[in-house]
């Protein structure tokens, strides 16, 4: 089987420190055919650049539990099996919060009487758009519904091998970024030269080290680092592959929705080179998984 | 104080970096006799700005993580098959094991597995911790990197808020939020008296922004909005001002672009302690809200 070409996943601990430019610009400007993922389910923005029309549409679902009240004695196992509080029995008929519930499926095992049977429950949808150079996969949460994780493994089963992928993670450093993590084999890290972003970045490059992956930094806002950014970068021994300059044109172009890339050509030249880069980071690690 | 009578304000955005941290901080100073909660848990930054003298710090401890004892395990394949999670892998010397940032602490492979060979000890997820800042008590936490449970933290922060804002007599919760609308935005505004969500004039801020006014509506949470930068853009202000007037929330203000903020940041003061546009604009946003709880 051949190896699986390189997936990198830009994120960063701190929110709004250039994650979505950074996915997008790289994505222009990376050559024919890659992949681009929107990760970042609960406010999934890759699209409202690319305005593509989505071909294909496939539901999310969970499995949650449905008590049988004829066959359900209220013996309790399964409330007292459920670590989530999405089953409730106390001497009673069984009750079930899908809200609170997981979907592991113990309930169901656990039931002694089988009084309870599980019915698939739609949390998400993964959408697909294929372009001539960029393929969108874009998960997306749907609004009430708390478990993130599930949609953006789905989305990551949509992705080809054959292709390199770009995937845009959520901010933070819980569970959802560690599921858009797992699908790649280099994080790259955005951050701003301010003392969120500093310390924001730690927590991140602590995450990334957790799972043991490599990684470089993006600097956005790039100039005056009266914060140590740098230092730090180098104390870690992470590599800066990119500075983007405080530059108050960038905040205008996106506002609107535009690529830097294709509207600046300074901006042009520099996401090749980081594209570039990257591919480069592809080889050294041998494509991939 | 009549535990009633404690509001709980709750600063959102949807999108991240739209300038929660820097309005919940500025508000913090405004406000009188707030307990201030950072429900951020996972990117926790209020800290940098109150600078927190800590008075207690505990641990997190929240969920189980499962490990298989390769001793005891007889390769039975039970647990792969039972898991939803795909937290057990075999390796190439046929033994199973768990990861622990795939695990959900669910229990079920401990449960079914015939040789008992799963432990399921309690995860150390984080801390959290009370401290005294220059404009009042706070409550933060830290989760630890890759950790489950972030909702469950949250919910511990806000309710250790509470049990300070009723010791302390204070009429008022401040919290700030995380971003996005998943599992720990849920739990910090299930219940809260009302939310202001602070976004910026960009086509993610609009389209974030709807997301998290729906998500509020579903709570039954009143929802009022300011635009932060609100000059690098001004027509996308105006449509986010009308999108926000049609998902029946409240326009509580405007705040402008000044790079006095970020100074502010990062001499770890709050927007408010020094003077400037964005000043004057968080000050006029926080007597509108104040009428508006």
């Amino acid at each position: 089987m051949a190896a699986r070409q390189l997936r990198v996943a830009i994120a960063s601990g701190k929110g709004g420190t250039g994650k979505t430019l950074v996915s997008l610009n790289l994505a222009n400007m990376f050559g024919a055919n890659v992949q681009l993922a929107d990760c970042d389910v609960e406010e999934p923005n890759l699209n409202l650049f690319l305005r593509y029309q989505q071909q294909e549409q496939h539901p999310v679902t969970m499995l949650i539990p449905e008590v049988d009240e004829k066959l359900c004695n209220g013996c309790g196992k399964c409330s007292a099996f459920c670590r989530f509080n999405g089953i409730i029995s106390l001497g009673t008929k069984a009750m079930v919060f899908p809200e609170l519930c997981h979907g592991c499926g113990g309930c169901a095992l656990v039931c002694p009487q089988k009084a309870i049977t599980e019915k698939t429950s739609q949390i998400g949808t993964v959408s697909i758009s294929r372009n001539k150079n960029i393929t969108l996969v874009e998960g997306r949460l749907q609004v009430g519904i708390s478990l993130v994780p599930p949609i953006i493994s789905a989305v990551q089963e949509h992705l080809q091998d054959d292709l390199p992928a770009i995937l845009d993670a959520p901010p933070g450093t819980s569970c959802p970024v560690v599921a858009a993590l797992q699908g790649a084999d280099y994080a790259l890290l955005v951050t701003d030269p301010t003392p969120f972003g500093l310390h924001d970045l730690k927590l991140a490059v602590a995450l990334v080290k957790e799972l043991a992956m490599p990684c470089g930094v993006v600097v956005n806002r790039a100039g005056n680092d009266q914060v140590g950014l740098y230092d730090y970068c180098k104390d870690q021994n992470l590599p800066v592959l990119l500075e983007i300059p405080d530059d108050r044109r960038i905040a205008e172009i996106t506002s609107r929705g535009e690529l830097i890339s294709q509207t600046l050509p300074e901006y042009t030249v520099m996401f090749s080179k980081l594209a570039q880069a990257l591919k480069e980071v592809g080889r050294q690690t041998g494509g991939g998984n | 104080m009549n535990p009633q009578k404690i509001k709980e304000l709750l600063i959102l955005s949807g999108k991240g970096g739209t300038g929660k941290t820097s309005v919940t901080a500025s508000f913090a100073m405004l406000a009188e006799k707030a307990v201030l909660a950072d429900c951020d848990v996972d990117a926790a930054d209020l800290h940098l700005i109150l600078t927190p003298q800590i008075k207690e710090q505990h641990r997190f401890i929240c969920g189980n993580l499962a490990v298989i004892r390769q001793d005891d395990c007889i390769s039975c394949n039970r647990c792969l098959e039972v898991c939803r999670f795909k937290a057990v892998s075999v390796g190439v010397d046929e033994k199973y094991s768990i990861d622990p940032a795939s695990c959900e602490g669910c229990g079920v492979c401990v449960q079914q597995c015939v040789a008992d060979a799963i432990d399921f000890p309690e995860r150390d997820s984080g801390c959290w911790m009370i401290s005294d800042t220059r404009c009042g008590v706070m409550v933060h936490a830290q989760l630890a990197p890759a950790a489950e449970n972030s909702g469950k933290l949250v919910t511990l922060v806000r309710d250790k808020a509470r049990q300070q804002a009723e010791q302390n007599m204070s009429p008022l919760i401040i919290s700030d939020g995380p971003p996005g609308i998943g599992c720990p935005v849920i739990a910090s505004l299930s219940g809260v008296s009302f939310v202001l969500v602070i976004t910026e004039p960009s086509v993610s801020g609009l389209h974030d922004l709807k997301r998290v006014l729906a998500l509020a509506k579903h709570f039954s949470v009143p929802a009022a909005v300011c635009v932060n930068k609100w000059d690098i853009n001004p027509q996308q202000t105006k449509l986010i001002e009308e999108a926000t007037e049609k998902a029946g929330a409240v326009v509580a203000g405007r705040i402008c672009f000044d790079s006095s903020v970020t100074n502010a940041q990062l001499q770890g003061k709050a927007a408010v302690e020094f003077s400037g546009k964005a000043a004057d604009d968080i000050k006029n946003l926080w007597s509108r809200v104040v009428k508006l709880l």
